[in-house]
C-alpha cells in the first residue's frame, strides 16, 4: 500500500459529496426509515374505535363497558340504531369493532357465572382484526379476575427480551443490516462500474497503481460511510427510541465491520460482473437488497419460510448479521454464544473477495 | 533488442475464438509521431490497450520504452502516457481537482504538483476557471486537459487514442500543435485517428484492416506509392480494393 491511494480516497469523498442520490442515501434515508419504522409504522394500536351496543342496560353491563373505555387500547361510542343495522358501521368506518352485550346478560351472569357477548370486528385488515381481539379478551379476563373469577387456568403470555413488543427493537437490527448492505454493496458497485463506463478506470489502471490499491482507495470511504451511518442508527435507536443494548457495544461494532467487510466484498463481485451503472444497481438490487429484507428474518421469520427459501437464507449475510446483532443488542449475548455467526460472515468475506480479486484482473 | 520506443514483433490478441489483432510488427522510433489509422474496429484500441499493459496479448512479443510488455508492465506505466479514447476525466470534479488527482496518482511531490498544475492551467487559459466543474467546460478543453492530466509525470511515450474525436476543425488544429510541441520536446507519440487529414501531420503511418496491417510508411510515400493525392485517397483505395 502506497500513498498513492491517498488521491483516491480523497476523489472518491468528493464523488459522494457532489451526488445527491449517494448523499441522500447516506444520510437521509436511514433516518427516514429509522423514524418511519419507529413511529409510523407502529405495532401496537391505540383509539380503536368500539361501538357499544348495550341491550340489558344494568349495572354489570356498564361495569363491562367501562372496563372497555379504562383500557387505552378503545375508544367507546354507544350506538342506539336497529342491532340489524350494525354492519353499516363498518361500511361507514364509523367503528372498528362492535361489542353487543345481549339483553339478558346480568341475569345469565347472576345465575351461572358465565356468558358470552358477541365481538365484531372489522377483519378487511386481518392483522388489525387480530391485535383488536387480542386487546378485547385482555380486558374480559381483567373483568373476570375483578369480579372473582378464576378461569380453570392461568393464560398469560410472556414475550421475552421485548415484552412491551415494541416495533422498533425487531426494526433497528435490521434496519442496521440493510442500510450497511445498501451503502457497502449497492454503492461501491455502481460506484466502481461508473468509472469503467466513463473510462477513467481505464485511465487509473494504466498509472503505476496497482489494481489492488484502486480497489482499496475506492472501498474505504465507503467503509467509512457505513460504519458511521450505522452508529448513528443504533445511537438515534438506543437513545432517542430506547432500544437496550444488554450485551458488549465492542462485539456489536466488531460484528458491524465483519458485516461491512462481506458486503465490500459482495459489491466488488458485483462490479466484476457489471459493465455499466444500471446493471451494478439491478445485480445489487437483486443480488443483496432484496434477500436482506425478505430472506434475512428482517421482516419474516426463517422458520416459517418454505424449505427452499430457508436453505437461500443461509448464504444470506444479513442472516447471520441479525443473529449478533440481535443477540447482542437485545439479549446480551457474548462471544461465546454467536461466534458461529462469526465464523459464517468471515467465511462468505473471504470467499467473495477471493472470486472478485480473481475476477477483477479479467474484466478491466 | 533494437532500441525502439514501441516495438513488436507477430503481436496478436484473440477474443474467444475472434482475432481482433493479427501479427501486429512495429517499430517506432523515439520522437517519431506515429499515426495509427484504420476504419472502426480494426482492432486499434486493442493494439494500444497491450501495448500500455491494459490487455494481456495472446501471442508474439513486444516492448514498450525498453521494456517488454509481458513482463515489465509496471516499469512500462512508469514512462507513458495514455489517454483513452473514452473520455477520462471525472466531470463532477473541478479542473483543479482532476489535475491534482492524476497527479496524485503518479506520485508527484507536492511542490512539483502545485507547478505542473499552474503551468498547465497557464497552457490552457484557464487559471480563472480552476475551480470550474470539468463538466461545464467545452469538449475541445476537456481534451486538452485531458492531455495535460496524462503528461503530468512527463513520460517518454505518449499513446493518443481519438485524442480528436468529436471536435471542430480549429479545436483540433489547436490540439495537433500540441502535438507537436511535444515531439520537439523528444517525446514519442502513437495516436489514432479517423481524420485523414490529421494523418498528413504525421512522420509515418500505419493503416490497419481486420487486425492486420496493410500499409506503413511516411504518408509522402504512401501518396506516391499508390498515386493518390491525399491520404484520404489512399486510405480509400487501400480500403476498398
Ligand atoms: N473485450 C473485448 N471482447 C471481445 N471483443 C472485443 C473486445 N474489445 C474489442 N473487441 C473487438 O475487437 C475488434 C477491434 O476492436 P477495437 O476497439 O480494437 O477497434 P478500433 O480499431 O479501436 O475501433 P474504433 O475505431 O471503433 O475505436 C472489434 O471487432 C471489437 O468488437
Ligand atoms: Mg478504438
Amino acid at each position: 500500500m502506497s500513498h498513492r491511494i491517498l488521491p483516491i480516497i480523497r476523489k472518491e469523498f468528493i464523488h459522494i459529496r457532489r451526488d445527491f442520490r449517494t448523499l441522500i442515501i447516506i444520510f437521509a434515508l436511514p433516518i427516514f426509515m429509522l423514524f418511519m419504522f419507529g413511529y409510523a409504522i407502529n405495532l401496537e394500536l391505540q383509539h380503536i374505535a368500539l361501538t357499544v351496543v348495550d341491550d340489558n342496560n344494568s349495572p354489570d353491563s356498564r361495569a363491562l363497558i367501562r372496563a372497555f373505555s379504562g383500557s387505552k387500547h378503545f375508544n367507546i361510542s354507544v350506538y342506539d340504531g336497529k342491532v340489524s343495522e350494525v354492519g353499516s358501521l363498518f361500511h361507514q368506518r364509523a367503528a372498528m369493532a362492535v361489542l353487543l352485550i345481549p339483553h339478558d346478560f346480568a341475569e345469565e351472569l347472576g345465575a351461572h357465572q358465565k356468558t358470552s357477548v358477541q365481538l365484531l370486528i372489522d377483519g378487511s385488515d386481518s392483522n388489525t382484526a387480530q391485535l383488536i381481539s387480542n386487546y378485547a379478551n385482555a380486558v374480559l379476563q381483567n373483568f373476570n379476575a375483578d369480579r372473582g373469577v378464576t378461569l380453570p387456568f392461568d393464560v398469560s403470555l410472556a414475550i421475552e427480551y421485548n415484552p412491551a413488543l415494541k416495533s422498533t427493537y425487531f426494526f433497528v437490527p435490521g434496519l442496521v443490516a440493510l442500510i450497511l448492505m445498501m451503502i457497502s454493496a449497492l454503492l461501491t458497485s455502481v460506484a466502481i462500474a461508473r468509472e469503467k463506463e466513463t473510462g477513467t478506470m481505464e485511465q487509473i489502471l494504466v498509472s503505476p497503481l496497482r489494481p489492488a490499491e484502486i480497489i482499496l482507495g475506492k472501498v474505504i470511504p465507503y467503509i467509512v460511510m457505513a460504519f458511521l451511518d450505522g452508529l448513528l442508527i443504533l445511537l438515534v435507536a438506543h437513545f432517542w427510541f430506547e432500544v437496550p443494548l444488554r450485551g458488549s457495544a465492542w462485539l456489536m461494532l466488531g460484528g458491524a465491520l465483519l458485516y461491512i467487510f462481506v458486503a465490500l466484498s459482495l459489491g466488488l463481485l458485483i462490479s466484476t460482473l457489471a459493465q455499466n451503472q444500471q446493471v451494478a444497481m439491478m445485480v445489487a438490487l437483486i443480488a443483496s437488497m432484496l434477500p436482506t429484507l425478505m430472506l434475512s428474518g428482517f421482516i419474516f421469520p426463517v422458520n416459517s419460510m418454505p424449505f427452499l427459501l430457508q436453505l437461500i437464507s443461509k448464504i444470506v449475510p444479513a442472516t447471520y448479521f441479525l443473529k449478533i446483532i440481535r443477540g447482542v443488542m437485545l439479549k446480551g449475548n457474548t462471544f461465546e454464544h454467536i461466534r458461529l455467526m462469526f465464523a459464517a460472515l468471515a467465511a462468505m468475506g473471504l470467499f467473495f473477495t477471493f472470486v472478485s480479486t480473481k475476477r477483477f484482473k479479467m474484466t478491466l | 533488442m533494437p532500441d525502439f520506443a514501441v516495438f513488436t514483433e507477430n503481436l496478436g490478441k484473440f477474443f474467444g475464438g475472434f482475432q481482433a489483432v493479427k501479427n501486429l510488427n512495429l517499430a517506432v522510433e523515439y520522437g517519431e509521431i506515429f499515426g495509427f489509422l484504420g476504419a472502426n474496429g480494426a482492432g486499434k484500441t486493442t493494439a494500444i490497450r497491450m501495448l500500455c499493459g491494459l490487455l494481456m496479448p495472446s501471442s508474439g512479443s513486444g516492448a514498450v520504452a525498453g521494456f517488454d510488455i509481458f513482463k515489465q508492465g509496471e516499469k512500462i506505466k512508469r514512462h507513458i502516457g495514455y489517454m483513452s479514447q473514452k473520455f477520462s476525466l471525472y466531470e463532477d470534479l473541478t479542473i483543479e481537482e482532476n489535475i491534482e488527482f492524476y497527479g496524485g496518482v503518479y506520485g508527484l511531490a507536492r511542490p512539483q504538483l502545485l507547478a505542473k498544475r499552474q503551468d498547465l492551467l497557464q497552457d490552457l487559459g484557464l487559471s480563472q476557471q480552476a475551480s470550474t466543474l470539468t463538466h461545464d467546460l467545452p469538449l475541445g478543453y476537456k481534451q486538452r486537459l485531458a492531455l495535460g492530466c496524462a503528461l503530468l509525470h512527463d513520460p517518454k511515450i505518449v499513446f493518443l487514442d481519438e485524442p480528436t474525436g468529436g471536435v471542430d476543425p480549429e479545436a483540433r488544429r489547436n490540439f495537433w500543435n500540441l502535438i507537436h510541441a511535444m515531439a520537439e520536446q523528444g517525446k514519442t507519440v502513437f495516436v489514432t485517428t479517423h481524420y485523414m487529414d490529421e494523418a498528413e501531420y504525421c512522420n509515418r503511418v500505419s493503416i490497419m484492416y481486420q487486425g492486420e496491417i496493410i500499409a506503413l510508411d511516411r504518408p509522402e510515400a504512401l501518396k506516391k506509392q499508390y498515386g493518390q493525392t491525399s491520404m484520404q485517397d489512399v486510405f480509400i483505395h487501400l480500403v476498398d480494393r
